[in-house]
């Protein structure tokens, strides 16, 4: 009995994704997305302050874009600096580890490089340039402040994409982002556990969730390590 | 600013919306009153649920996600629960240190599931009875077929969030919370993976996750290269099959997830 039940749901639910669905999502966009239930009718400001600003752009800064393309822009930001982190680790600081943690810092800058190889390429022409990055407040002769930093790098990241997911609108997408971010997570309780042993989820609250942070916090976390200016005002919100 | 504005400020966005409401009228002229009668900070929350109404995807596909989820939640924290209990089992106080954090995070994940599908007014499952020993007899005096056994689940609890997530996309507040869970699920599942001195992250499918043949549906699909229509080993160079497939965790079918819980039931 469950089954066609299920079957008539998931054929409702395609119907409908083709109608409905988007204009729900723009509903909720437009209405400012979580506002909606608390702050909507209490907010002095006019609902036209929701709208996509159209800020005017500053030639040096890097615009992520709007829509999935945005958020997808948003995840490579993050993927490029992860990346260039531990290409860094391994170029300079591997020697400071023990074999097996060579092994894993040699697989996180794999991962991270694979990440935003393959960010780069979905995005393809809408992709954002080369981030410049800016590593001068880590010191890669301290093992410790290369934990400490890569800790800071994974956690984020996770909280970024956990933040980040309701904002997609193709559900192909959103799978693609919760391949990654799980192996994000699997990173940050690694790197967790080479600092502290035991430390790997305590990252979560007490109703055992792990933080979902919105784009601006994250980009205000990630500021001092690149150089370059990142625009998340067209971001969905 | 009132509702009506709202709701004409709506309009421009979505021509139906006075139809989508339309059908809700008495839930609406309800609203009005509340307006009038009760302080403003209770406005938005029946405004909240007027929307809701209108606007929520089908509710009972959400409601199937979270008990799916649900039955999982029970599963761990039952199996935690009575491995923390059996004597002599779990001896090493940092493994029971770990093993309680666990336990504590699904026992929450248990209670959160609850409240969040009592709230969209549907029926939570009840606890099923587990037989872990069905297929694993010394599940609970082998400390290494227990530690299997964890990580088998755990890697299954991230696969199995993962592939719900498209079917929750309409509903932000549920989509968010189950990949808050689904994150600290990979954190257990990389710490019990290394518990067992295997990478905290699944390379191939299941080849250097250390498990017997019967677990392996647990891994299935896992060696997986193709990523939105791309083959990840050739986005750059010196990327390995191993690299490429660590780097993405695949999802698992709720009827993956099924078979591999019934090997419990």
């Amino acid at each position: 009995m469950e089954k066609p039940t299920q079957k008539q749901e998931q054929q409702e639910a395609k119907k409908g994704s083709g109608i409905v669905v988007p204009q729900r999502r723009m509903f909720l966009r437009y209405a400012g997305a979580t506002a909606l239930a608390t702050s909507l009718l209490l907010t002095t400001t006019s609902c036209d302050d929701d709208d996509d600003g159209t800020m005017t752009p500053d030639p040096d800064t890097v615009d992520l874009g709007s829509g999935d393309t945005g958020i997808l822009n948003y995840a490579y930001a993050l993927e490029q600096l992860e990346a260039a982190f531990y290409t860094q680790v391994v170029a300079q600081s591997l020697g400071m580890f023990s074999q097996s943690e060579q092994q894993i810092m040699q697989d996180l800058k794999g991962h991270e490089n694979i990440h935003r190889d393959f960010l780069k390429a979905a995005l393809g022409s809408a992709a954002i340039p080369d981030l410049e990055v800016d590593f001068s407040s880590v010191n890669f002769n301290d093992k410790a402040n290369i934990l400490a930093t890569a800790k800071t790098f994974e956690d984020l990241g996770v909280a970024a994409y956990n933040g980040a997911g309701q904002y997609l609108e193709d559900a192909g997408f959103l799978t693609l982002a919760g391949k990654i971010v799980s192996v994000e997570a699997r990173h940050a309780a690694v790197i967790r556990d080479l600092i502290s042993n035991g430390t790997f989820s305590d990252s979560a609250d007490n109703k055992g969730l792990d933080p979902a942070m919105m784009p601006a916090d994250v980009l205000q976390a990630a500021a001092p390590f690149i150089v370059t200016k990142i625009s998340a005002n067209n971001l969905p919100k | 600013m009132n509702i009506f504005n709202i709701i004409k400020e709506i309009e421009k966005f979505d021509p139906e919306v006075y139809d989508r409401l339309d059908s809700r009228r008495s839930a609406f002229k309800n609203l009005r009153s509340i307006g009038k009668k009760t302080a403003l900070a209770a406005v938005p929350l029946a405004l909240g649920s007027v929307f809701q109404k209108a606007y929520g995807q089908s509710n009972s596909m959400v409601l199937e996600v979270l008990n799916f989820a649900l039955k999982l939640e029970y599963l761990e924290r039952n199996f935690y629960t009575q491995g923390l209990a059996a004597s002599g089992l779990i001896t090493d106080s940092a493994a029971r240190g770990a093993f309680e954090k666990i336990r504590s995070h699904e026992a929450a994940h248990v209670d959160l599931l609850i409240s969040t599908i009592q709230s969209l007014n549907g029926t939570p499952i009840s606890e099923p009875t587990f037989n872990f020993g069905k297929n694993f007899q010394d599940w609970n005096t082998n400390y290494q077929t227990f530690l299997t056994l964890a990580q088998a689940f755990e890697d299954t609890g991230v696969r199995a969030y993962k592939g719900q997530a498209g079917n929750l996309i309409n509903n932000d507040t549920v989509l968010t919370v189950a990949l808050q869970i689904h994150s600290v699920e990979a954190r257990h599942a990389a710490h019990v993976r290394r518990m067992r001195g295997v990478k905290g992250w699944i390379e191939g499918a299941g080849a250097n996750s250390n498990v017997p043949d019967g677990a392996q549906p647990v891994y299935a699909g896992e060696d997986n290269v193709m990523q939105g229509g791309v083959n990840v080993t050739t986005v750059g160079s010196g990327y390995s099959a191993a690299i490429a497939t660590g780097a993405f965790d695949e999802p698992l079918t709720k009827e993956q997830v099924a078979q591999i819980v019934s090997l419990f039931e």
